[in-house]
């Protein structure tokens, strides 16, 4: 599948003006709130129609402003799942998840009604009406509504930003587990860089109104200039893969490059890939190599450049053996560790500060 | 309870209005919501003219509205002679015509409940709706009908209480005939004007009393509910 977009629109100050193509698996459209990623998921869906602009799916053409092309959203089969659910209130959860289900063209109606209702974990739900459902299961609820309509392509438009944290580490695995077992491509709106970190293959960095990076997930990430958005996020992402899986401990190794990591968490495949979100503020240095430590993760490198904000906190980057890694410490420390590019450090992450998976 | 027993000519008059106001009712719904929904969604060039027109009962004096109504369905008048002539539906003195005056005038309030109701429909639920295949008339069957029922429901109530309640539009457009044209109203007015007649205008004034109350405290849980529904957005 692929999709091409592009358009410009003008909505009072703000001047949309984007082209990106997206390509099977999950894209994630990355930016702060205001740069034009849910503009973009509007025209897509066929809510809004631009100004100038040409959205092609599969050699389909759906929007074509210059051939006065527009097909209705209902004839698009893009389902959407929007940030704040918006399930029917006068529908039973049962009968939201038949909704598009009956208006999806007969020979493709999904047949796995069950395993998207056991994927998603709402079986106990089916008879209960959406004013009675938390925040998470609303969610979740919307996701199979969509998924049931046998869509082409999934929307989601910030499908998480509305829950609080807890709620989120509750639907993010049935995210990856969709991403991994259905076969539907998925467009993915956030602002967030761990969501996106861990669930995206290719990202498209928006800012205001313009496309302004795209590429595989880690490259683009670990470009410090977008982290720098939100500095309590500000990290490194890593990708690589479970070479050991040890039960009785729960913890499984990923291996990257040359260089291998712990992670605790629940059971996982050898052989899987897996990408890891290690935030800043998480990683100590040392300039010697510690003993007698409990962290479990240290890493050798060199600083390659240090950055000093006006609340005199240092961001140093750090290469370990190929490895980009971000660390935050006072400016106080590095100037006592008389940290400079080329200093040899430690590199040392606490096992349990990082998100599995 | 002797006193309370009705005579022919009282009940047909209840018999009548129960009537009138029925059919008044389930004849100015599909107008009620078509105009509800129009002016709830609407943006059209003379969208406040229409709207004007939709509420000129509610403020006309009814006789001016009777008046009206006889010039234009009169025999004579430009669509009573239309009617008669091609459809051979004649409505001055008739009942339905009876029912025609009192659906003019309970309209207002029909559309007014109404639109209200589709003022409150969340749009991105139908948003949402389309974008999972809907196409517009399924969302609205689907998504916009069941929403705005409770606004629906509570239009007929007022609607038909208006509709047993009129009397000047009803008595200048179709007069006052027992048996065709004479519901409560004017027979309680004809009893009031005649000496000895004060009993039975005094049952059927609590008749009119009690359809009247449980009319409005009808509307009023529809009203409850609707609010209710607005809240879980």
């Amino acid at each position: 599948m692929t999709l091409k977009f592009e358009s410009r629109h003008r909505l009072g100050a703000f001047e949309l003006d984007a082209a990106f193509t997206s390509e099977r698996g999950v894209t994630a459209l990355f930016g702060r709130s205001g740069s034009g990623k849910t503009s973009i998921i509007r025209i897509i869906a066929g809510l809004t129609s631009p100004d100038q602009g040409k959205v092609v799916f599969d050699g389909d053409v759906l929007v074509d402003t210059q051939r006065r092309i527009f097909v209705p959203k209902h004839k698009r089969r893009f389902a959407t799942v929007f940030q704040e659910g918006r399930l029917f209130p006068h529908l039973t959860v049962q009968q939201n998840l038949n909704y598009g289900r009956w208006f999806a063209p007969k020979p493709e109606r999904s047949n796995n009604v069950s395993n998207i209702i056991d994927l998603l974990g709402i079986g106990s739900l089916l008879n209960r009406r959406p004013e009675k459902l938390s925040g998470g299961e609303k969610q979740r609820v919307a996701i199979g509504r969509a998924l049931l309509s046998s869509p082409r392509l999934l929307l989601m438009d910030e499908p998480l930003a509305a829950l609080d944290d807890t709620r989120k580490t509750e639907i993010l695995p049935y995210l990856e587990a969709l991403r991994d077992e259905m076969n539907i491509p998925i467009l993915y709106v956030s602002h967030s860089v761990a969501e996106v970190a861990r669930l995206a293959d290719r990202v498209v960095v928006m800012s205001e109104g313009k496309v302004a990076m795209v590429g595989a997930a880690a490259d683009v990430l670990n470009q410090s200039s977008i982290l720098s958005e939100d500095r309590r996020e500000a990290g490194s992402v890593i990708e690589g893969r479970v070479v050991h899986y040890d039960a009785p401990h729960h913890l499984a190794t990923i291996g990257f490059k040359s260089s291998y990591i712990y992670v605790s968490g629940t059971q996982v495949a050898e052989g899987k890939p897996v990408r890891i979100h290690i935030l800043a503020k998480d990683v100590m240095l040392s300039t010697v190599r510690p003993e007698q430590l409990s962290a479990l993760n240290i890493l050798e490198g060199i600083v390659s450049a240090i950055s000093v904000d006006e609340a005199r906190v240092a961001d140093v980057s750090i290469a370990c053996e190929g490895t980009p890694l971000l660390a935050r410490i006072t400016q106080l420390s590095a100037e006592r560790l008389g940290l400079a590019p080329g200093t040899r450090v430690f590199a040392i992450i606490k096992t349990v500060a990082l998100e599995p998976y | 309870m002797d006193w309370f027993s009705l005579s022919d000519q009282e009940w047909t008059a209840v018999h009548l209005t129960l009537r009138i106001a029925s059919v008044a009712m389930l004849a100015s719904l599909p107008f009620g919501i078509l105009l509800g929904v129009l002016l709830a969604r609407g943006n059209f060039w003379g969208k406040s003219i229409l709207n004007g027109l939709v509420h000129l009962p509610l403020i006309l004096p009814p006789v001016v509205t009777g008046f009206i109504l006889l010039i234009l369905f009169g025999r004579r008048g430009p669509i009573g002679a239309f009617l008669a002539d091609y459809l051979g539906i004649v409505l001055s003195f008739r009942w339905t015509g009876a029912a025609l005056a009192c659906g003019v005038m309970g309209f207002p309030l029909m559309v007014r409940s109404i639109r209200l109701s589709v003022e409150a429909v969340d749009r991105k639920l139908e948003d949402a709706a389309g974008t999972l295949g809907a196409g517009p008339l399924w969302v609205f069957a689907t998504v916009t009908l069941p929403l705005i029922l409770p606004g629906i429901i509570a239009g007929m109530i007022l609607s038909f209480a208006k509709a047993m309640g009129e009397f000047g539009a009803t008595i200048t457009f179709v007069s006052n005939i027992p048996g065709e044209t004479q519901t409560l109203s004017s027979a309680i007015y004809t009893f009031t004007q005649v000496p000895g007649g004060d009993a039975a205008a005094f049952r059927l004034t609590i008749i009119s009393v009690i359809v009247s109350m449980v009319a409005l405290m009808a509307s009023e849980f529809m009203a409850y509910l609707v609010g209710r529904r607005v809240d879980i957005e």
